[in-house]
């Protein structure tokens, strides 16, 4: 440690907390003799020794929340199952990680799938589940093959299979990977997805606590909820409210991407700002500027230079006017057209869109036929109250959040660069050089 | 959807004769594999995903013949399969290249240089978005965000990453690929082809030696964050002051970077250091030097 004791506010050791990702730099950080050296299916032996219900009441006094997007407290998610009803119970991880900006999951369960396995076999424990599903998206092959590995392995030295560690526990774990639908990561969607339909959502009630796989109860979280659990079993949960803040205890992964010096994976404790990040990994790139970006992946309204300062937890976000999201970081510079950036969001949203609501698959479809025309100077000033009047026809009117999330983008950006739009309109066309935002924009040798 | 209807296949012409079914050796090896995926479910429809996957792996597309397998292993019709073999991007439904090239245009990537590098390689194979060199060894692809945005711009070879690739380095890419050269991913195992990838997929592990430990640990972009908690990289090493503006944006006026006057000033929640204009957007460059 060579920090002056003054900077120690700010030091990256202070505001820093890696868990989940502690290891991540070992040889071999993803096999089971490396998470066991690391104290690793620990927290599962403390979680066996726990009735069931007590273990429920143990995460939720932790006050773990859902890192998935929408923060809904785990222990509560768990304690809804309803209990000697008869039917088998299911947990189901959402490792379906696609929202445009997200690249945590991925990274976890490539260096550190144990946690998540570790995880299941706790939450299985207390919600009295004897299978439980990983729904993997299908595009991350790499992240696939050391799933199976874990797995293989973690039956092998019985945390999984029958009769785990002698606790009475049967758990059958079945990885399975998806093929390409953004929807699928829509905890509804994901279920009729697994049970081998199109990925649509379902209307709600019955909530999947009480009708989901197979319209049995089940409990779908997602990846870094789940693999969050050991550490808390294993450290406590007062060490684990020991970092955030009353009501986002914890730490959590943001990941910092776009235009900053140092792209990547930053565990803090929940609450850390984003101007924290930046200062401690070499801020923007080198000569340019914070322009916009989203604290938790496209579908969570945009935020720009003023909001440098808002913590970055659950309240921080929300109170800022957007959501925490995903904490996927994505950065972009002063070279960046916000119209480019929406329109590539929206043709996302509109080609994602499952098609089962009128507002969300019709209504994004017109957007995107607004904002090209508006990207390509073809566009009229009504045009950006029709795009402001089609969000709002889209927002909250569907089965799913993904028509809230294709609104995010648009309303969002209308609020803090209207008049960007309006340039693109008035000057009949984008004012911007696409090759200045590249990531060799600056590197001129690079560009062979 | 952009797809026009006749480039989805969608027929509205007379109904076709049932697809020919697989020859009875391909037939008896797949219904194999086929029930050990089914065994893993509690309800044998759930296979259905995998089993699309391990047909595609037998052809390298869905075709009729492996939907209407799926159909007979799980009981259900045809259209119920064809419905689901529809809906998802990842199975293709028609013949294509043994590497899948798949360019991230999902917005991040596309900024950081994605749209450049799918442009270039459209140019440079001659080919369009979902068409395949007339060598039959690559399908180019403009593809969603692939969860690596902190390694962009990103290029997916059968779903392996590529990560921080520049057109130079995709075009080189494409060629060792058409080449027959050994071509390895960033992060993961060794390429291997798409009909490959498929089995994996359905949920047949990689049995090739080695092939689960390449690729390393964790990418060096998961790894910042960790090495500045421990210290080992230096902190605060914001190295250019932010309060001149860069010297490359838009020559126009009206395109500045906002400025403390832009619209959206009086909807901020919490008063920064965003308001002073000579400090928009980051830390003094000595802070913790």
């Amino acid at each position: 440690m060579t920090v002056a004791p003054e900077l120690k506010d700010t030091s990256p050791e202070k505001l820093l907390a890696p868990v989940l990702s502690a290891f991540w730099d070992e040889d071999r950080s993803w096999s089971l003799d490396v998470y066991r050296r690391h104290e690793g299916y620990e927290g599962l032996r403390r979680a066996l020794a726990m009735s069931p219900d007590d273990l429920i009441a143990y995460v939720k006094d932790s006050g773990l929340r859902g890192r998935g997007g929408a923060g809904f407290p785990t222990g509560m998610k768990w304690q809804f199952i309803p209990q000697g009803d008869g039917k088998p119970h299911y947990l189901v991880v959402n490792a379906d990680e696609s929202e445009p900006g997200t690249c945590k999951d991925i990274p976890l369960l490539f260096a550190n799938p144990h946690s998540l396995i570790e995880g299941i076999v706790i939450a299985c424990h207390a919600i009295r589940s004897s299978h439980a599903f990983i729904y993997l998206r299908g595009e991350v092959v790499p992240v696939l093959r050391r799933l199976h590995e874990a797995v293989r392995e973690a039956y092998a030295a019985g945390y999984l299979g029958e009769n785990v560690l002698g606790s009475g526990l049967d758990l059958d774990l079945t990885v399975h990977a998806g093929a390409g639908a953004y929807i699928c990561g829509e905890e509804t969607a994901l279920l009729d997805s697994l049970e081998g339909r199109r990925g649509q959502p379902r209307l709600r009630p019955p909530f999947p606590a009480v009708e989901g796989l197979y319209a049995c109860p089940t409990v779908v979280n997602n990846v870094e909820s789940i693999a969050s659990v050991p550490a808390i079993l294993k450290n406590g949960k007062d060490w684990f409210r020991s970092m955030g803040s009353e009501k986002s205890p914890g730490f959590t992964l943001y990941s910092l991407s776009g235009h900053v010096a140092s792209p990547g994976q930053y565990e803090a404790p929940l609450g850390v700002t984003l101007r924290q990040l930046l200062d401690m990994s070499g801020g923007m790139r080198p000569g340019h500027r914070l322009k916009f970006w989203t604290p938790g992946g496209s579908s969570t309204p945009m935020f720009t230079d003023e909001h440098l300062d808002v913590p970055l937890d659950y309240e921080g976000v929300g109170a800022a006017g957007s959501m925490l999201g995903t904490k996927a970081l994505q950065c972009f510079d002063e070279t960046t057209c916000v119209v480019r950036a929406v329109t590539r969001w929206t043709e996302f949203y509109a080609h994602e869109s499952c098609g089962k609501c009128t507002p969300c698959r019709e209504g994004t479809y017109w957007l995107v036929q607004l904002m090209r025309d508006i990207e390509a100077g073809k566009g009229a000033m009504s045009d950006l109250d029709k795009l402001a009047d089609i969000a709002d026809n889209i927002n909250g009117k569907s089965f799913c959040a993904l028509g809230d999330g294709a609104a995010s983008p648009i309303f969002s950006s209308l609020k803090y660069f209207r008049e960007e739009y309006e340039q693109h309109i008035t000057g009949r066309g984008c004012p911007f050089d696409p090759a200045k935002s590249t990531a060799w924009a600056d590197r001129p040798e690079v560009n062979a | 959807m952009t797809t026009s209807s006749s480039e989805r296949g969608v027929s509205l012409g007379m109904p076709q004769l049932p697809a020919p079914a697989y020859p009875d050796d391909v037939r008896a090896r797949l219904e194999t594999d086929a029930r050990e995926v089914i065994a893993r479910y509690p309800d044998s429809r759930s296979a259905l995903l995998p089993l699309l996957h391990l047909v595609q792996s037998e052809e390298g597309h869905v075709t009729r013949t492996g939907m209407q397998f799926c159909a007979d292993m799980l009981d259900l019709t045809t259209a119920e399969v064809t419905a689901v073999a529809t809906f998802y991007t990842m199975y293709r439904r028609r013949p294509s290249g043994d590497y899948q090239v798949g360019v991230c245009t999902n917005t991040l990537c596309a900024v950081m240089g994605g749209d450049a590098i799918f442009e270039t390689l459209q140019e440079h194979l001659g080919v369009g978005n979902g068409e395949t060199t007339d060598d039959g060894k690559v399908t180019l692809e403009h593809i969603e965000c692939n969860a690596a945005c902190d390694f962009a711009p990103v290029v997916m070879v059968n779903w392996e990453f590529f990560d921080n690739q520049t057109p130079g380095s995709a075009k080189r890419l494409v060629d060792d690929l058409r080449e027959g050269q050994p071509v390895q991913p960033t992060r993961g195992a060794r390429l291997c082809t798409f009909k490959e990838t498929a089995r994996i997929l359905a949920g047949f592990p990689d049995e090739r030696p080695g092939a689960v430990e390449e690729g390393g640990s964790a990418g060096p972009a998961s790894l910042v964050g960790l090495r500045l908690a421990r210290g080992e990289t230096a902190p605060a090493r914001v190295v250019h002051p932010r309060d001149g503006g860069p010297h490359d944006e838009p020559q126009h006026p009206a395109h500045r970077p906002p400025t403390a006057e832009h619209p959206s000033s009086h909807d901020a929640p919490q008063q920064t250091s965003a308001s002073d204009p000579a400090h928009p957007a980051g830390p003094a460059a000595e802070e913790g030097e």
